[in-house]
């Protein structure tokens, strides 16, 4: 059997500097799936977009070249002309984005921008390709493909808009997808179904798909030929099962080692013991008004999180876990203090044991300004949380400024200090933040977080935008400073196998309600909310022989109301969290 | 449906701003001491023509000028009758000019429509030049197409317009035969219109429409081009190239398309900087728009007049603002929908 994509010695540099890809090889074969592994900066995106030469305009494909041979004919797609390569995309060979969000125009709606490529391609007229693209549309999964037609993208949830991106990546049959990154941008459920489709439309209709990755579990779950990429070369390629199992290139053994995994457990683990609370959430709820646009109709009243009691022992960590939109951040930010609960809600934050706690939902200034001390925050995105236009320094010492705590020169020893502790150098004081990785800006942000030696860190989601081997050492990092100053974590995370390694008790957030509580270790061996259990099967797994179980996740991932019985709730009846064992519970109706 | 009751909304909003803005005019215009009559009163009575006096407070009683402010503003505006009765702005009485001893309908007349005429070619001026060329040194950024274009507009931006004006006038005279000064041939003026009259006054157009429109139009293309920077990095663009659509079309349609908000909303913002920026213009070019009766009346304290001019340009602001608002949500699903369940 022929090569449907052949690629050889391709090299891709910018400007006049080195090259960013270099001698790559790879083929791929008709309805054959090949997954291209690497970490960013690696260069696997760069090479999947020369093949449609889809380039940022400083970018060259210097040597090397790229054969489409499909039952259309064969073309160095290298050497054809643009107008012939316009021909190409979208049609022969089509492509799906990272982003969901950001891939579909905002303005046009949906039905408009798939039909376009049977426009484009097959010259159909408007209703021609409406019926086609309403099929495609069915078969991608949405329930009322008339509606989805003339929605705009911003109707839709990400992963109905990854499933229109599928539909205009598959409307014209190509033979050829390449998918870059197609679901990092999704919560871990729909990733799932996202990928299971992808997998059944390949199955259906025969097309080979080059599969753009950071993720090995992804990889174990989709792939049939593995090529892994670093610094723009190739370190490992070959058929999936042999690299997965046994990995011969040290590169790729570090991604193994690196990539976290929801361990297997054979026994329940220790609840979180309850003498020494540093952090207590007591029915905290939280209800935003929705203002109507209709003047005539009321208001709408939505709940962020309902009902929410969480402890946190000192120097333990706690996750909150869940899907985005389920409310954990919002509870994180209710236990900072930064929003107020609705009324009746407790939040307690006590300094010492067995003190009178501050009131973090009702402070005075001083109280705030006290409690702000002692609790800090570690965010998100270490490309945005750092002002690209303050020195290390002046971001690190800006809060002992903010609290006048001691001289400028013990507050730039102060800094220099934690620089070291998370793991960087002194003279990295007077560079400006982008003259460094994100791992090391991620380390500055929990540098600075430390600068006032709080007792309670909240991490809101720290190494989701990390690669894995960063995220690991952002992790060890962690851990190595909570062992040594008695720190207590409230840790936010859309990923149960980062939770499973860090926290020693989880939350489990669905709709802004706690659907179930345990230590990870019972939380894995025992789970029993359907919830929890399509989070658990949902989640790649690095290893070949334990695929996502597709039917658990959709018997769980769906909503509320479409669960088991005992587990269903609604707007209006909600069953309370039972405790099943001790430090397990779990919201069911007995 | 949503956009007829919006389009209704905005009606009323903008009559109600309206009035609004009619009280801020009145008391500006108010707010130095003395009014145009007790000037001409002071300076007869130090001059001993005691005739004069007596017309001048006849005029007042006349104008209402001897009643409180409140009365005053009430009566101009027609929610008062005033000496004869109900007889404002909205009666379509528009006041007297002191200055000129005329009707203020009678001295605006034609120059109200001439200033609209000559500042909407302006603004299509702006917006034909603007919106190719913008789109272009975007697509083509960083090249000479962009460097010249950047040039040029730059160069528009930074000369006076008043001297662009009497370059133009020359070099238009000398070359191309082009009239100087004027919105029309003399002999039209006053005249019903005619063929040869629109024809006169289409030609006069040219170099005016060049010279208010400029620096608009470079300052917009700039605007646009950074606009459409932007939106060439998003990853919808990638996706319809990745789509295989010709450049061209995937320029229009999509980027282009997103960039267009801004540009829309210009038009409100676009309308008063023509009109007050073509004053200067207006007076070199010997253009009879509003612009240089306006100064005059002003200079003069002449009230009625300056405050119906005032007037004038808040109302064509307005319906500026306006038409950019529902044309925005008609282009933008985004506002159109806000709050519709998904």
């Amino acid at each position: 059997m022929s090569a449907l994509l052949c690629v050889r010695d391709l090299s891709i540099g910018f400007g006049a500097g080195s090259s960013v890809v270099t001698d790559v090889n790879f083929d791929v074969k008709p309805g054959e799936t090949l997954a291209l592994v690497g970490e960013s900066g690696s260069g696997k995106t760069i090479t999947c977009r020369a093949v449609l030469r889809i380039l940022p305009r400083t970018a060259q494909i210097r040597s090397g070249t790229i054969t489409l041979n499909d039952s259309k004919g064969t073309c160095n797609l290298t050497a054809v002309t643009e107008r012939e390569m316009r021909g190409i995309r979208g049609n022969r060979v089509s492509m799906i984005f990272q982003e969901p969000m950001r891939s579909l125009s905002p303005l046009h709606k949906i039905g408009n921008q798939v039909s376009e490529v049977l426009w484009l391609h097959r010259g159909l007229s408007e209703s021609e390709a409406r019926k086609k693209v309403l099929t495609q549309f069915e078969r991608v999964g949405f329930p009322d493909p008339q509606r989805a037609y003339d929605s705009y993208p911003f109707e839709l949830s990400g992963g109905m808009r990854q499933r229109a991106m599928i539909a205009m990546a598959m409307v014209s049959k190509p033979e050829l997808l390449i998918a870059d990154e197609p679901t990092t941008a999704l919560d871990v459920t729909t990733q799932a179904q996202v990928l299971g489709l992808i997998k059944e439309l390949q199955r259906e209709t025969g097309m080979a798909l080059i599969l753009v990755t950071h993720d090995l579990g992804v990889v174990a779950n989709m792939a049939e030929q593995v090529v892994v990429m670093h610094k723009g070369r190739i370190m490992e390629a070959g058929p999936a099962a042999p690299i997965l199992t046994s990995p011969a290139h040290p590169y790729t053994k570090q991604l193994f080692d690196a990539a976290p995994e929801i361990p297997d457990q054979d026994a329940v683990g220790i609840p979180m013991p309850d003498d020494d609370l540093i952090l207590q959430m007591k029915g905290v709820s939280k209800t935003y008004t929705m203002r109507s646009s209709k003047g005539w109709q009321a208001d709408k009243e939505i709940y962020a999180c309902k009902g929410v009691d969480l402890n946190l022992a000192r120097g333990k960590t706690l996750a909150i876990v869940g899907e985005s939109g389920s409310g954990k951040t919002t509870a994180a930010r209710i236990a900072l203090g930064a929003e107020l609960p609705d009324p009746g809600g407790e939040v307690l934050f006590r300094t010492a044991p067995n003190t009178d706690p501050i009131t973090v939902h009702n402070m005075t200034r001083a109280q705030r300004t006290a409690f702000q001390r002692n609790a800090q925050m570690v965010f998100q995105d270490p490309y945005s949380s750092l002002s690209p236009r303050m020195r290390i320094q002046d971001a690190m010492t800006e809060p002992l400024e903010i609290h006048r705590i001691g001289t400028t020169a013990e507050q730039r020893d102060k800094a220099a200090e934690m620089l070291q502790r998370v793991g960087l150098t002194a003279d990295m004081l007077k560079r400006y933040p982008h003259a460094f990785s994100g791992g090391q800006r991620q380390r500055l942000s929990v540098a600075r977080a430390m600068m006032l030696d709080p007792q309670l860190i909240v991490c809101d989601e720290p190494t989701s935008a990390l690669d894995v081997s960063v995220q690991e050492q952002i992790l060890t990092l962690l851990e190595k400073l909570q062992e040594s100053l008695n720190l207590s974590y409230l840790f936010i995370s859309h990923d149960l196998a980062v939770v499973a390694r860090i926290a020693d008790e989880v939350a489990v957030m669905r709709r802004g309600l706690i659907v179930e509580q345990a230590p990870p270790e019972t939380l894995f061996y025992n789970p029993r909310h359907p919830y929890t259990k399509a989070l658990i099967a949902a989640q790649p797994e690095p290893d070949i022989n334990r695929p996502i179980d597709l039917k658990v996740v959709s018997l769980g991932a769906g909503a509320p109301d479409s669960w088991d019985e005992a587990f269903r709730f609604s707007d209006t009846v909600i069953p309370s969290l039972v405790e099943l064992e001790p430090g397990h519970k779990v919201r069911c109706h007995v | 449906m949503v956009m007829l009751r919006y389009a209704v909304y905005r009606f009323f909003t903008m009559l109600l701003t309206l009035l609004v803005v009619s009280v801020l005019i009145f008391i500006i215009i108010n707010l130095p001491p003395g009014d145009y009559l007790s000037n001409q009163i002071a300076e007869l009575q130090a001059s001993g023509q005691s005739a004069g006096v007596a017309k001048a407070e006849f005029l007042r009683a006349e104008y209402a000028l001897d009643r409180p402010m409140w009365e005053q503003y009430l009566i101009w505006i027609g929610f008062w009758p005033g000496p004869h009765g109900f007889s404002g702005l909205i009666q379509g009485n528009y006041g007297w000019s002191f200055e000129f001893d005329r009707p203020v309908s009678e001295i605006v007349g034609d120059t109200l429509w001439l200033t609209v005429v000559v500042n909407l070619a302006a603004i299509l001026f702006v917006y034909a030049v603007a919106l190719p060329l913008g789109v272009i040194a975007a697509a083509r950024s960083r090249t000479w197409i962009d460097y010249t274009s950047a040039f040029v507009g730059y160069l528009g931006l930074a000369t006076p317009n008043f001297l662009l004006a009497l370059i133009l006038f020359y070099y238009g005279h000398r070359y191309f035969n082009l009239p100087i000064g004027g919105l029309m041939d003399p002999q039209f003026e006053g005249q019903p219109l005619s063929w040869d009259k629109i024809k006169s006054i289409l030609i006069h157009l040219i170099v005016p429409t060049f010279v208010i429109g400029t620096s608009g139009a470079s300052a917009m293309m700039q605007r646009l081009r950074a606009n459409m920077l932007d939106e060439l990095g998003k990853p919808y663009v990638e996706t319809a190239i990745a789509k295989g659509m010709a450049p061209s079309r995937m320029l229009t349609k999509y980027p282009l398309r997103v960039a267009f908000n801004p540009f829309v909303a210009d038009i409100g913002n676009l309308l008063p900087s023509m009109v007050s920026g073509s004053v200067l213009v207006s007076v070199v070019l010997g253009l009879q728009t509003i612009g240089p009766t306006l100064l005059t009346a002003l200079k003069t304290q002449d009230q009625f007049l300056s405050a119906f001019i005032l007037m004038f340009v808040a109302l064509l602001t307005l319906i500026g603002t306006m038409i950019s608002d529902i044309l925005l949500v008609m282009l933008d699903p985004r506002i159109r929908y806000e709050g519709r369940e998904a």
